[in-house]
């Protein structure tokens, strides 16, 4: 399982870094820990036009979302 | 706030106007307003410029003549370059000579991260200062700038945007205000408010908030970036656009038709954006052919002032 924290970060990092981790790890479900309600959702829209199908968990300091890619 | 009334206060705080004007005499009033902010784009000559542009656009969105300004500086000393500094001031500079306004000073400040911007003086008649309110039904909305600048500055910092992109971006940015307030001197405006943090929805919110008119915005005339359509599934969103949505849903309704990238470009927070008018029909169409003829090429006619629903935007 490939894990990407980039809590602390402000948008766009969390996007660009989750956007590298999907490119270098195709078919593989990354775990993204964001801090804020908005990088959750520009993260889980980065992940849905990539066609991975996505579950946020809040967690004590953030946002935990699971990126799964879609079964073919 | 305890604010003291003031007989010759035209537009202070109580409002959201662009800037503040205070009447001086029966035929003239001054208008003042500052803005500064942190870069934008990694070129400091192009950032002095942007700056400029933003701040004259509050003179020019209340129909007023930008006459002086001043510049506002916070800068790194002891870590940056001073050469960068001057490239800003530079660019702010001919920004100025090109609206034809006289800076007379400015101050400056030692701080950890840079910003730039300028506060800006110009005059008005008192009776024809351009409110943001005072729209009527019937009348046509006209936006001049394309949307999109706030989507593709955060993908520049995300190293995410291509060239193309931000050099259409830049262009808008850096362009003046002037010529399209000049322009909407020459008819009978009822309301303007450039476009800028909030969004085009957030402003124009702010144009019918407790009045007695509504708005209807006809989204496939929306002039925006073609660019955005993709950096907004990307997820490259600013988040004053997600605050600007939260903010301001209430007073707008979506037609389910209308695409989510385009729910983006219209809540986007806009740096140095276009103006907002509100035109009486039968002179829109005109006004916007001489927009286009004095290079405002993406002048358009976006939507229409209705009766009802009153305090609402119908984004169709």
């Amino acid at each position: 399982m490939i894990e990407v924290d980039v809590r602390g970060f402000s948008c766009p990092i969390p996007v660009v870094r989750t956007k590298k981790a999907i490119e270098d790890n195709p078919g593989t479900p990354v775990t993204v820990l964001v801090e804020t309600a908005v990088s959750k959702e520009n993260v889980s829209r980065l992940a849905q036009s990539r066609g991975y199908s996505v579950d946020v968990e809040e967690v004590e300091d953030g946002f935990r979302i699971i990126l799964s890619p879609s079964s073919k | 706030m305890h604010l003291i009334p003031d007989p010759n206060l035209i537009a202070g705080m109580e409002r959201a106007e662009d800037a503040g004007v205070y009447r001086i005499s029966d035929d003239l009033a001054v208008i003042q307003t500052l803005d500064f902010f942190t870069p934008i784009v990694d070129d400091p000559y192009t950032f002095g410029q942007v700056a400029a542009a933003n701040a004259l656009s509050d003179v020019y969105a209340m129909g007023g003549k930008p006459l002086t300004a001043m510049n506002i500086v916070c800068f790194p000393v002891k870590t940056m370059d001073m050469a960068i500094l001057n490239e800003i001031l530079s660019g702010g500079l001919d920004k100025l000579h090109e609206a034809g306004v006289t800076l007379v000073g400015g101050h400056s400040v030692e701080d950890k991260e840079l910003k730039y911007g300028l506060s800006v003086t110009g005059t008005i008649h008192p009776q024809r200062v351009i409110l943001n309110t005072g729209a009527q039904a019937d009348d046509r909305l006209i936006l001049t700038k394309p949307l999109g600048t706030g989507i593709i500055n955060t993908a520049l910092k995300g190293g995410m945007a291509d060239e193309v992109a931000v050099a259409k971006s830049v262009k808008c940015m850096v362009a003046l205000n002037k010529k399209a307030s000049e322009l909407m001197l020459t008819v009978d405006t009822h309301a303007c408010t450039d476009v800028t943090g909030f969004g085009l929805l957030g402003h124009a919110c702010e144009m019918i908030e407790g009045t007695d008119v509504g708005l209807v915005i006809n989204s496939a005339d929306v002039p925006y970036f073609p660019e955005v359509v993709e950096l907004s599934e990307m997820g490259m969103i600013p988040g004053g656009l997600h605050r600007n949505r939260e903010f301001r849903m209430n007073m707008v309704e979506f037609n389910p038709d209308v695409l989510l990238f385009m729910s983006d470009v219209l809540f986007d927070p806009q740096t140095s954006g276009g103006l907002l008018i509100a035109v009486p029909e039968p002179q829109a169409a005109l006004l916007v052919e001489k927009m286009h003829k004095e290079g405002i090429e993406e002048a358009a006619i976006i939507g229409d002032v209705v009766a009802h629903p009153k305090g609402r935007i119908v984004v169709r």
